[in-house]
């Protein structure tokens, strides 16, 4: 079958089982959009590419699939670098198709030209610059595979204009072969026995769950581990939502925003067993400091992960999945009473601060995330922006279900929670799907909106107005006692601009008034803009317990 | 820190290179020398890459070179047990009387004179980077004009069964 080469493009999107595209056409892109025209799948129009790709990273995870997004070449492959970058840090399966320019312009500073591929190889799994379109279906079908097996990441097409005009001669691409791609996916019996001989000297462990334990949906193992030996868990920014907010044996979200508990028992575990988890700066502190304490176990499926920044007594590389079930069915003997009495204590001795739904001037975020919690049901998706709202979302939202709990936290990318709220939405729209927002970054990807209100996409944002950027004031007024460039004074007027794209909208300033929002926000249809007055001094960043301070 | 030697399977890929040195200076690893040319696999080539580093970044190179879809195979390549090769042009500026004793030079080490005029003299040497630097420490008295080195290549020995 004679094909041109944007024929098969779309026609490689079709068998990878694609049936939605985030995207923004341009000349070097325009013959894959003309012959996407005679394809059924769902493209959804952003208003800048940087927005496509959070859509497509919300919509991946929200639906557990690979996201595709589509941009034309130079200004449209730079706009989409942020986005690729933000889903390459928290190992989000992304294919990225960029148009390029013609064959023989490349590497002549022609219109429009920019070196994509070399632009994104620190931070794309692997990328592609095709030389002949009969490479296109083969190309095409590695960079699903690539893109979701093994640590998922984003991985970028580059596509110049002629090879998409180019006609030729369709052949199904054989079985992807990559000799240099090596999979491991299941734990080796005898690292695992290692690790039940560990477990079971232990008698102060924790497991430290990081997004790895979401992407390989190894949820129930994580939990009937931690039952059948009595292990408490914590996660990491990325594994929230892995384990019930009320399981008895979690302790919260480590870091220097995380939970008391958590920490707490970080500090004092006499073995930290890391399940997917990369044990980043933010969650983990010093990283040494722990190894001296504690027996470390990592369990990873990047190879690289193991070493890098935590040296393991015990590694096991492989899919933690695959890890915790070969754990569990060797039936670890624990003896971790007391342990657990101990962090269960310090648990309710630091109950998270919370206030009664009470009159107040201004609206207390905690008490806000529950309400929030409680009205959108087990369900319900929650994508946030970064700052302090990402801060509250992460400590007091009552996640329930696995995969609940979309953010940026390995780049902590403003900007990105209205954009993949969208393509939550847009992937599942049976589900109620929640944008916690900062009003300063609700603005760095606003214009998203207008796709919000194009695509009819239900998405309630919930807009945490303190009319600065937060976090960063929270932290110059605790680090140097002054302030620079943190007030957004001349906020728009957010009523107005809700209306401007026909959205619902109310403002609340106090906690009585939560509950009853909330539910209107809810039954509405369509998308909703929430406004709530927050207390510009409202901490995340609590003072130093005493027991913290030793 | 110590060097070690990495023998590199990769993919015949134009922007290979560019991802193999990205890697390398964006994570900090201390690269002494890197020599590619291809093999005897069609598509392929091999890289000799000596790092310069502790245990725990040389197990980190390789780890990150590993994720590269584009490389195929590493060998971390044992001191004892493998041969090192180095290659270098050395220009030098002589006059007359200086003739005899560089010619000397150049004998003790075996090395060759590939191009010769009246006022310069280019000698080539193979050897490994010991003898290398020997050699090149000896030119010292002389006027050098230009030092190229191709940086080290190497290959396992092979093992007495
Ligand atoms: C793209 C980007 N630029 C800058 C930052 C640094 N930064 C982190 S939090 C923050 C403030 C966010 O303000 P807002 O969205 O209003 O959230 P708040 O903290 O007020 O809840 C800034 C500027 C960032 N994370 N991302
Ligand atoms: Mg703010």
């Amino acid at each position: 079958m004679q094909v041109s080469g944007a024929q098969a493009m779309v026609q490689a999107l079709e068998q990878a089982g694609v049936t939605t595209i985030f995207g923004y056409p341009g000349a070097a892109i325009a013959p894959f959009y003309d012959a996407l025209v005679d394809s059924n799948m769902r493209h959804v129009l952003t208003r800048n590419e940087q927005g496509a790709a959070h859509a497509a990273s919300g919509y991946a995870r929200a639906r557990q699939v690979t996201g595709v997004c589509v941009v034309t070449s130079g200004p449209g492959a730079t706009n989409v670098i942020t986005g690729i970058a933000t889903a390459y840090m928290d190992s989000i399966p992304l294919v990225i198709i960029s148009g390029q320019v013609m064959t023989d312009l490349i590497g002549s500073d022609s219109f429009q030209e920019v070196d994509i591929t070399g632009a994104t190889s620190p931070f794309t799994k692997h990328n592609y610059l095709v030389k002949s379109a009969q490479d296109l279906p083969r190309i095409f079908q590695e960079a699903f595979y690539l893109a979701s097996t093994g640590r998922p990441g984003p991985v970028l097409i580059d596509v110049p204009q002629d090879i998409q005009m180019a006609i030729f001669e369709y052949e199904k691409p054989e079985a992807v072969h990559l000799p240099g791609y090596r999979l491991i996916t299941e734990a080796n019996p005898e690292q695992l026995l290692a690790v039940k001989a560990q477990l079971e000297q232990a008698k102060a462990p924790i497991i430290c769950v990081g997004g790895g334990v979401l992407s390989s949906n190894a949820t129930q193992e994580l939990m009937q581990l931690a039952q059948s030996c009595q292990i408490p868990v914590v996660t990491t920014m990325m594994g929230i939502s892995a384990i019930p907010f009320d399981h008895p044996l979690y302790l919260g979200t480590l870091g220097s925003h995380g939970i008391f508990a958590a920490n707490y028992a970080l500090n004092k575990a006499d073995l930290v067993m890391l399940v997917g988890a990369r044990v980043g700066n933010r969650a983990m502190g010093s990283a040494q400091e722990i190894a001296r304490r504690a027996q470390i176990v990592h369990i990873d499926i990047d190879p690289a992960e193991i070493g890098k920044n935590i040296k393991p007594h015990t590694a096991i590389v492989a899919d933690a999945k695959s890890a915790l079930a070969g754990l569990l069915a060797l039936n670890p003997q624990t003896d971790t009473s007391e342990w657990v009495a101990t962090v269960t204590a310090i648990k309710a001795d630091h109950q998270l601060p919370d206030k009664p739904a009470a009159a107040s001037a201004t609206i207390y975020p905690p008490t806000l995330m529950r309400i929030l919690g409680e009205l959108a049901g087990p369900d319900a998706i929650v994508t946030t922006e970064v700052g302090q709202n990402q801060i509250w979302a992460a400590n007091h939202y009552p996640f329930r279900k696995p995969h609940t709990f979309i953010t940026s936290g390995g780049m902590g990318t403003m900007g990105y929670g209205l954009p993949s709220s969208l393509g939550a939405k847009v992937g599942c729209p049976e589900l109620p799907v929640i944008a916690v927002s900062g009003d300063g970054s609700f603005q760095m990807s606003l214009q998203e909106l207008g796709t919000v209100k194009q695509e009819k996409a239900a998405v309630k944002f919930v807009l945490l107005n303190n009319s600065r950027l937060g976090m960063v004031h929270e932290i110059q007024s605790i680090r140097y006692k002054r302030y620079s460039q943190v007030f957004l004074e001349e906020n728009p007027d957010f009523e107005k601009l809700a209306a401007a794209y026909g959205f619902g909208y109310s403002k609340i300033h106090s906690n009585d008034q939560i509950e009853a929002a909330v539910r209107i926000m809810l039954d509405t249809p369509g998308p909703y803009l929430l406004e709530c007055q927050i207390d510009p001094h409202e901490p995340t960043l609590y003072p130093v317990r005493k027991e913290e301070k030793g | 820190m110590s060097q070690h030697t990495l023998s590199v399977l990769v993919n015949n890929h134009p922007g290979l290179l560019s991802k193999v040195s990205g890697l390398f200076s964006r994570r900090s690893f201390n690269i002494d020398s890197l020599a590619v040319g291809i093999c005897e696999i069609p598509d392929c080539s091999r890289m000799t890459i000596v790092v310069n580093g502790d245990e725990a970044m040389v197990d980190q190179v390789i780890k990150q070179l590993d994720k590269l879809i584009d490389v195929i195979e590493i060998e971390h390549l044992p001191v004892q047990n493998s041969v090192f090769r180095e290659m270098v042009l050395a220009k030098v500026a002589v006059e007359a009387n200086q003739r005899t004793e560089l010619l000397q030079i150049a004998e003790i080490f075996r090395a060759k004179i590939v191009d010769v005029s009246l006022h310069h003299i280019t000698l080539e040497l193979t050897g490994q980077a010991d003898k290398i630097s020997g050699f090149l420490n000896l030119l010292e008295d002389f006027k050098i004009l230009r030092i190229v080195r191709t940086g080290t290549i190497a290959v396992p020995r092979f093992e007495e069964i």
